[in-house]
């Protein structure tokens, strides 16, 4: 029989990820793959897995699965109160998993975004080169109760001790997003870059994996650009003067200009990052 | 543009001239990256480098660039491909061609003439997978777009927004005025690569009546559908 994960609740939103699908940019085709890249490299990490092995992200609100066959586990990123049997378990730790076994989570403590990490990563169906999932690209978008997820079973220990990895997840808690300057920086007046420089923002309720917008209207003196290449991280400054931050299922060309380009751990950050919090940029350039 | 990609800008405009430069540079960086693992996207005058990596000396790496760049001339690719895309022009899907009929003052078969008669560069793809950037609209045919824009437009239709056309290559949400629908994949998830048509091809438009459409319809659901295409000199 086969190893597999049935999904008895499906959560808020969770999707199965990896490094994310490349080469295909010149297609139109985003590049998907996990938004907060520092936690689904741990969790990966902790289990000894091949780096961008596809993981489950998981959204504020955490499904409840149930394990065919014994397995590892480990989970990084957010902390959603995960627990095994309703035996409460924490991040950041490999656990061994019995077949039968049930993993769910609870309330949410800190970070908006998960990564459940399975010894051998999920072996999923990939679709051009990539297990990340994608409307439009792939059959499945979000986890549901109808799928099941497949996996190898392990049973040998090759792993004895976590103990020499640490996660680090002070930037869990950071509103400071690292950003350098993006290509229309330089066009906007010296008040919209104070703006930029010194304000705080707060994440919108519309946020999802292909962009976060922030709620405040800071004003726009800028035409749109020729449409022109963006990228994850790309920060468009809409004509009614909003900030609009592109994440990991963003589109490949854009006609807003780009005033902030993301860095890695500033993705990483703003991944975390929940409704009504609080985010400035800090200037690496 | 942040850690993994450099931008390189051309002058902003949107012209058969640029896009020559601009393919033709994105041939040589491809060219020269063959070991390094890099992406290169082009629009009208833009090119990203996106390496897989985070780039450890920017300069370095910018003047690899640069150096590309000196003292190369820039040779035209001469042959392309031309594809001929079948589009059905039948008002049940050019639900905004009575618009443009009143609003142009042209007839429809005016219309189907204009939009069947250039032969258009494909700039870029973006947008959404599949999605051609086309220049070379009439300017009879330039019209604005919705100021509402549909909440769904059907895969497959061709529209016009401004001095553009194109084809929606799956059914979202979209302003442009729709004038027809084309049975033709233009993004097959399946397939590798998953877009036939790149950026310098050349595409014209043909009329189907709608009995022609249902049967190329069939054909592509029977996998026996080919592009019509053709060697093109002069290309970028």
């Amino acid at each position: 029989m086969k190893a597999e994960i049935e999904v008895l609740q499906p959560g808020l939103f969770s999707t199965i990820q990896d490094a994310g699908r490349k080469g295909f940019l010149k297609y139109g085709i985003p590049m998907s793959g996990v938004m907060d890249l520092y936690a689904a490299k741990m969790a990966n990490l902790i289990l000894r897995n091949p780096p961008g092995s596809a993981i489950l992200e998981i959204t504020q609100m955490g499904p409840k699965l149930k394990f065919s066959h014994p397995v590892k586990i480990a989970i990084c990123g957010a902390l959603l109160s995960p627990k095994i049997n309703n035996f409460p378990i924490g991040n950041n730790r490999v656990y061994k998993i019995e077949a039968g076994d049930e993993l769910s989570f609870g309330k949410r403590q800190i970070g908006c975004r998960a990564y459940l990490a399975i010894s051998g990563g999920f072996k999923t169906g990939k679709v051009l080169k990539s297990r990340s999932w994608f409307e439009g690209v792939t059959d499945n978008f979000k986890l549901n109760k109808t799928l099941k997820l497949p996996y190898e079973s392990t049973n040998e220990s090759k792993i004895e001790t976590n103990a020499s990895i640490k996660f680090t997840s002070e930037y869990l808690g950071t509103s400071e997003i690292d950003v350098f300057p993006g290509p229309e920086f330089d066009l906007l007046t010296e008040r919209e870059q104070e703006i930029l420089r010194s304000h705080n923002f707060s994440i919108d309720k519309n946020n999802n994996r292909m962009a976060i917008q922030l709620r405040e209207i800071m004003g726009n003196s800028l035409k749109p650009i020729i449409t022109g290449p963006v990228l994850p991280g790309t920060v468009q400054l809409t004509p009614s003067g909003k900030l609009i931050v592109l994440m990991r299922d963003c589109q490949t060309t854009g006609g807003y200009p780009r005033v902030i380009q993301l860095s890695e751990t500033g993705m990483n950050k703003i991944a975390q990052k929940i409704i009504g919090d609080s985010v400035s940029f800090a200037f690496l350039g | 543009m942040g850690e993994r990609a450099i931008l390189i800008e051309f002058e902003p405009e949107i012209s058969e001239n640029t896009l020559e430069k601009v393919l033709f540079y994105k041939n040589k960086i491809e060219g020269h990256y063959i070991k390094v693992k890099v992406e290169v996207i082009n629009t009208y005058n833009s090119l990203l480098v996106y390496y897989t990596y985070t780039i450890e000396n920017v300069y370095d790496e910018v003047s690899a660039l640069t150096g590309l760049f000196q003292g190369t001339k820039i040779t035209k690719k001469t042959i392309v491909q031309l594809y001929n895309i079948p589009v059905c022009y039948d008002v049940e899907f050019g639900l905004d061609l009575k618009l443009i009929s009143r609003e142009k003052n042209l007839s429809l078969d005016q219309i189907i003439g204009l939009h069947t008669q250039p032969i258009y560069t494909v700039y870029f793809i973006g947008f959404l997978p599949g999605f051609l950037y086309l220049g070379g609209l009439d300017k009879k045919l330039q019209i604005s777009r919705k100021i509402q824009p549909r909440m769904v437009v059907q895969k497959g239709a061709v529209g016009i927004g401004e001095n553009q056309t194109g084809i929606y290559p799956k059914s979202s949400p979209g302003g442009w005025q729709i004038i027809g629908n084309s049975p033709v994949p233009l993004f097959d998830k399946n397939r590798l690569p998953p877009c036939e048509i790149s950026a310098g091809d050349k595409v014209k438009f043909y009329q189907v009546s709608k009995s022609e459409f249902l049967k190329i319809s069939e054909e592509i659901i029977e996998g026996k559908f080919q592009f019509k295409k053709t060697g093109y000199e002069g290309g970028n």
